[in-house]
């Protein structure tokens, strides 16, 4: 997948010179997913053999989403951004780890985060080739721009007969057509929290995937299942659910 | 030192004179890049073209006479365009297209057109083969197809009064064999590109769309109605199809295990490639086996038809309820839609023809 990077230097934490070359690092992050501490990859997918926290049993049958814009800040408020996205597609495990080609100040950061989705300046209808090939966009009577995140999958519905969902999270919007309207975000900030850097880092990073079905909403899939999109309430709750979905596990350096 | 010196004197002065005696043929050959549409420059990525195959002049023509010509069978009596004439879009208007004994096959043949923005290069219904040239090599083998042997075929190229200077001409070469062959008609299909449908035409405003087609482009794109931008793409897609693998609900049991069969992984069973959207007044039958003769029961089977499955794909809406339940007008108005990405100029161009 075409990585698009560029720098944004709010406030300069790079330099050019001979010393900051030695004092600067490369990293990554690495996305890793589970159910409730269990591990999840493609392998565990097609089956249902998963319980959501409503006790809707289910499987996914295809997991990608998007991050963008990964933030250094440090304690006197200055930051970085790299503004990029990675398309992380568990469904082929592919773009699992994501490698800026950027490096980084050794030191200190109060905080480094990234965007879940897109910001919306940065969610533009049709503007990344690489996200139009794969077909990852949001219909323009919904605001265009693009899909934050496919999960899909089946479920056991109160009929105990398979179900399809498709939890697809996208800006929220009313009045679909020619002029929507925006209830409020639903791109956020993942926040990883306070971190020292060394050496070459990769930032190992969890999806716990059950959380989208937990907190602080239980979902019912039997009344949530497809057709979320052009659903502004559902886009909301899954902003709700998804701020507690992603969590630092480790750094290698 | 001198002994050395004396050495390198001699062999320049036998390169220099080896040159003065010999006549030197250097192979060059005409760069052709494929002229890529506004649409696709602007919106996706751009063609897979393999770094062992550039596109020339010579290399296209080559392909397309061969494309054309029917000695690629055993009996001399079928030709790739037989089953995929342009007139067709590259493809018949058969269910089964039949082979140089008349055996059918068990698959409808596909149109050919914008294969090179095929970006995972998987091709056929059930994505058997890996990169258009590996394509382009099995019909000849087929037995129910063109039912020779590549030995023969490369015997009687070889043998043509003008085949060989032509491989010469876009390879460098006068010996003949299946690999520079496939090469030839892979680059003719890569220059195969279709993009100048009303539809097309609208999106760089140059034309108007009828109100049915409009409203018909919104069931489209609605979630809530059709819902076909998930696989099918949409106008920021011009390729019309997501180019992977589903179950879309055409049977409860499989007598063709499509992907699946390939895969190995029973949970593939029943998915065939979505098919581009382009060109669909020329391409009926429609779907891998050719079931629906008309648009109409296209759009009836995703809107009432949906037949589960284990592995049916949960993009399909409603399938308790057979399927996303258009209403007459909507189903009207999106086969307008749908019409409009048919492309007159493609079918007409007669760069493709055999002319």
């Amino acid at each position: 997948m075409k990585k698009i990077i560029s720098i944004l230097l709010l406030f300069s934490l790079f330099a050019c010179g001979t010393d900051d070359k030695i004092n600067t690092v490369n990293f990554s992050f690495n996305f890793s997913h589970n159910w409730d501490e269990t591990p999840v990859s493609n392998e565990d997918f097609n089956s249902i053999k998963f319980t959501n926290a409503n006790n809707d049993q289910l499987s996914i049958e295809r997991l990608r989403y998007l991050i963008s814009d990964i933030k250094f800040e440090n304690s006197n408020g200055e930051s970085i951004i790299i503004e990029g996205y990675n398309l992380i597609d568990v469904t082929n495990n592919q773009n699992l780890s994501f490698a800026p080609s950027v490096s980084i100040r050794k030191g200190t950061y109060s905080n480094v985060s990234f965007i879940f989705g897109f910001k919306n300046e940065k969610n533009i209808d049709g503007a990344y080739p690489d996200l139009n090939a794969t077909s990852w966009n949001v219909p323009a009577m919904l605001g265009g721009g693009y899909h934050y995140m496919q999960l899909d999958g089946k479920f056991l519905n109160s009929s105990n007969t398979e179900q399809g969902y498709n939890y697809h999270a996208i800006r929220a919007a009313d009045n679909p057509g020619m002029n929507p309207t925006f209830p409020q975000d639903t791109f956020f900030e993942v926040h990883l929290g306070n971190v020292t850097i060394s050496n070459d880092a990769i930032f190992n990073i969890e999806m716990n995937i059950a959380e989208w079905f937990k907190n602080p909403h239980t979902w019912d899939l039997n009344v949530l299942n497809q057709m979320l999109m052009p659903n502004s309430n559902a886009q909301i709750l899954m902003y709700d659910n998804g701020q507690n979905v992603f969590s630092l596990e480790s750094i290698n350096q | 030192m001198k002994k050395l010196n004396l050495h390198i004197c001699l062999l320049t002065l036998f390169i220099i004179a080896s040159c003065t005696n010999e006549k030197v043929d250097i192979f060059s050959s005409t760069p052709s890049p494929l002229q890529i549409p506004q649409l696709f420059e602007d919106k996706i990525l751009n063609p897979v073209i393999p770094i062992d195959n550039p596109q020339t002049e010579e290399g296209i023509e080559l392909g397309k006479k061969l494309f054309f010509d029917p000695i690629l069978s055993a009996d001399n009596t079928q030709a790739c365009a037989d089953c995929h004439a342009p007139e067709n879009a590259f493809t018949d208007t058969d269910r089964f297209s039949d082979g140089i004994s008349g055996a059918l096959g068990t698959r409808n043949s596909m149109p050919i057109f914008n294969l090179a923005w095929n970006y995972d290069e998987k091709f056929f219904w059930d994505g058997n083969s890996f990169s258009l040239e590996h394509q382009a090599f099995i019909p000849v083998t087929d037995p129910i197809e063109m039912a020779s042997t590549w030995k023969d075929v490369e015997q009687k190229l070889q043998n043509h009064s003008e085949y060989p200077n032509l491989f010469q001409l876009a390879f460098g070469t006068a010996t003949i064999d299946s690999s520079l062959v496939t090469k030839a008609i892979a680059q003719f299909e890569r220059t195969l590109i279709s993009s100048n449908s009303k539809f097309d035409k609208y999106l760089l405003n140059e034309i108007s769309l009828t109100p049915e087609e409009f409203n018909g482009f919104n069931v489209f794109m609605d979630e809530n109605k059709g819902d076909c931008f998930h696989c099918h793409g949409s106008e920021n897609n011009p390729l019309w199809t997501d180019n992977l693998f589903h179950n879309n609900g055409l049977d409860s049991q499989f007598s063709d295990l499509g992907f699946g069969a390939i895969t190995g992984d029973p949970a593939d069973n029943g998915k065939f490639k979505s098919p581009s959207l382009r060109n669909l007044v020329f391409t009926a039958p429609y779907m891998h086996d050719g079931r629906f003769s008309t648009l109409d029961e296209v759009i009836n089977h995703y809107s009432e038809g949906l037949q589960n499955s284990p592995t049916i794909d949960p993009l399909m809406k409603k399938v308790a309820q057979g399927g996303v339940q258009l209403s007459e007008q909507d189903k009207a108005d999106l086969k307008s839609f749908l019409l409009s990405l048919s492309d007159y100029e493609f079918i007409n161009n007669p760069a493709f023809k055999n002319q």
